[in-house]
């Protein structure tokens, strides 16, 4: 199953540019592991070595953060979408 | 002489350019300010400091700027009072309120960070200063920026007090009102700083500014003898003070200016707004969003940036999170103004009623030192009190309807005899 990704813009560089993707797997670490095999290098961005999600990075499963759902193992289903994140926008106190 | 070394990412630890950065490219952690701590040892005395004017700028050398600041040479050094009045009415011994509700010029602790934050933007070359705000940081770069000749524009939600939107419009700053959360705000702003070439304090320039709030840590310690407080009680919106609270002590152990550090770091929100008092409950590492509803909207960040080091924050140090409802909050505002003469905002309500929340539960012993940190102006946010205080008495300019008005009080002990 193809799930559709958006991609950030300081990860733009490691997929030629495109800001959407498709990816095969049906739940977001196989997806995580299949754009890792057409785009090399944008696994370890969003992961830690041992394969958790960084702390300062979102991924959400159309409006939802992962977090609060399965994280990695959260199952897709045809027309999900995915958008990877980083957390970091600013702040104020 | 400066003693930044640079910037390093607090997740990955790569290191980078003292430069407008906040985000690491590697693994988009937060960067943070880095400095040359052994030098500082050799050069920073108490001495040194203590012979210094009374403003934030006695702990220059722990403060991330190339040269001298070129804007808020005044900010800081608030009093450290020893509250008797309100330790007995919450029965503990040793309370003090550091108070910057009465920071220059603008009446909050965040002159602190943006004294800070425009000398080091001005330092890096920029010509506009904007910001994200909830209220205080919008006065305050309004006003700073007024101070050294910069153009700003400051972002708000619409739904802030009218005190803090005339504070801002009044220094000829542009105010942006966005329809929407300052969540959603902050969100825009982001974009915004991608896209034009400006100075945002609190998101390109933010490793910078937030360093500000650590004198506010430094001064408490030096207010207090160059000891440790056992409690510290801190406001948390989007988390970054109390962050640096934390930091700062543990600077001011490591370069050898105070000893024994044994503080405890508690964090108060609002119950309408409580991401990061409700992960420390929960012990989670994961900070929920909420959508804010409270009438403490300087704490209004249901999104909080630095809630993730914050809620570590209180656990590292021993400390806790607890959240107070908006009646709690006005009593408390009441409780400090009529015990020690103090208006804050209702920031500090929200402070004040956390710490009386964390006595009676027994988390704070009695017997111990305690701070409680005041970091705005209850002047700013007087809306949040009609219809909560007394009415006042109206009466004729005669003497006998005030004769009455005695009589009608029981007061008439107070009569001349």
């Amino acid at each position: 199953m193809a799930i559709k990704v958006r991609i950030p813009t300081p990860l733009r560089k490691l997929t030629n540019g495109s800001d959407e993707v498709f990816a095969e797997g049906r739940n977001i670490g196989e997806i995580i592991n299949d754009l890792e095999k057409s785009f090399p290098g944008l696994k370890e961005r969003i992961c830690e070595g041992d394969g958790k999600l960084r702390r300062f990075v979102n991924i959400y499963l159309n409006d939802e953060d992962i977090r609060f759902k399965k994280n990695l193992e959260t199952e897709l289903k045809e027309n999900d979408e995915l958008s990877i994140i980083p957390a970091i926008a600013g702040g104020s106190i | 002489m400066s003693f930044m070394k640079g910037l390093k990412c607090r997740e990955c630890g790569k290191e980078y350019p003292k430069e407008a950065l906040h985000v690491c490219e590697l693994c988009f952690g937060p960067l943070e300010v880095n400095y040359e701590y052994e030098k500082i040892k050799e050069v920073l005395t108490r001495q040194t400091i203590e012979k210094r004017p009374p403003n934030m700028w006695r702990y220059k050398e722990l403060l991330p700027l190339e040269s001298d600041p070129s804007v808020g040479a005044q900010v800081g050094f608030t009093p450290l009072i020893r509250a008797h009045n309100l330790g007995n009415a919450l029965g503990v011994r040793e309370l003090y309120i550091k108070n910057d509700a009465v920071n220059y010029p603008t009446l909050s602790f965040k002159d602190r960070v943006v004294s800070v934050a425009i000398s080091r933007a001005r330092e890096l070359g920029f010509k506009i200063i904007a910001c994200a705000s909830t209220g205080n940081l919008a006065n305050s770069v309004a006003a700073n920026s007024a101070a050294c000749g910069m153009e700003s524009y400051v972002f708000i939600p619409h739904d802030l007090e009218q005190t803090k939107i005339m504070g801002t419009l009044i220094y000829g700053a542009t105010v942006v009102s966005i329809k929407g959360t300052y969540d959603e705000v902050n969100r825009l702003c982001s974009e915004i700083a991608g896209k034009y070439g400006w100075a945002f304090v609190n998101i390109n320039i933010r490793p910078y500014y937030a360093e500000g709030s650590k004198t506010f840590g430094y001064e408490m310690i030096e207010q207090l003898g160059w000891r440790f407080p056992r409690h510290v009680v801190v406001p948390m919106a989007g988390g970054s003070l109390i962050t640096k609270i934390w930091k700062s002590f543990n600077e001011l152990q490591k370069i050898g200016l105070a000893k024994n550090l044994d503080s405890r770091i508690y964090g108060a929100q609002a119950a309408g707004c409580a991401p990061i008092v409700n992960a420390v409950k929960e012990g989670s590492e994961l900070i929920r969003p909420v959508r804010p509803n409270t009438i403490a909207k300087s704490l209004a960040i249901g999104n909080p940036a630095d809630g993730y080091y914050s809620a570590k924050v209180m656990r590292d140090s021993g400390g806790w999170g607890e959240c107070v409802t908006d009646d709690e909050i006005i009593s408390a505002m009441k409780l400090l103004a009529e015990t020690e003469g103090i208006f804050a905002e209702t920031a500090g309500g929200v402070t004040l009623g956390v710490t009386k929340k964390l006595i009676e539960q027994g988390r704070i012993p009695k017997d111990e030192s305690i701070v409680v940190s005041i970091t705005g102006n209850g002047l700013k946010t007087q809306e949040a009190l009609y219809g909560k205080l007394n009415q006042v008495t109206v009466i004729n300019a005669r003497l006998a309807e005030f004769d009455d008005l005695v009589r009608a009080n029981g007061k008439e002990y107070a009569l001349k005899s």
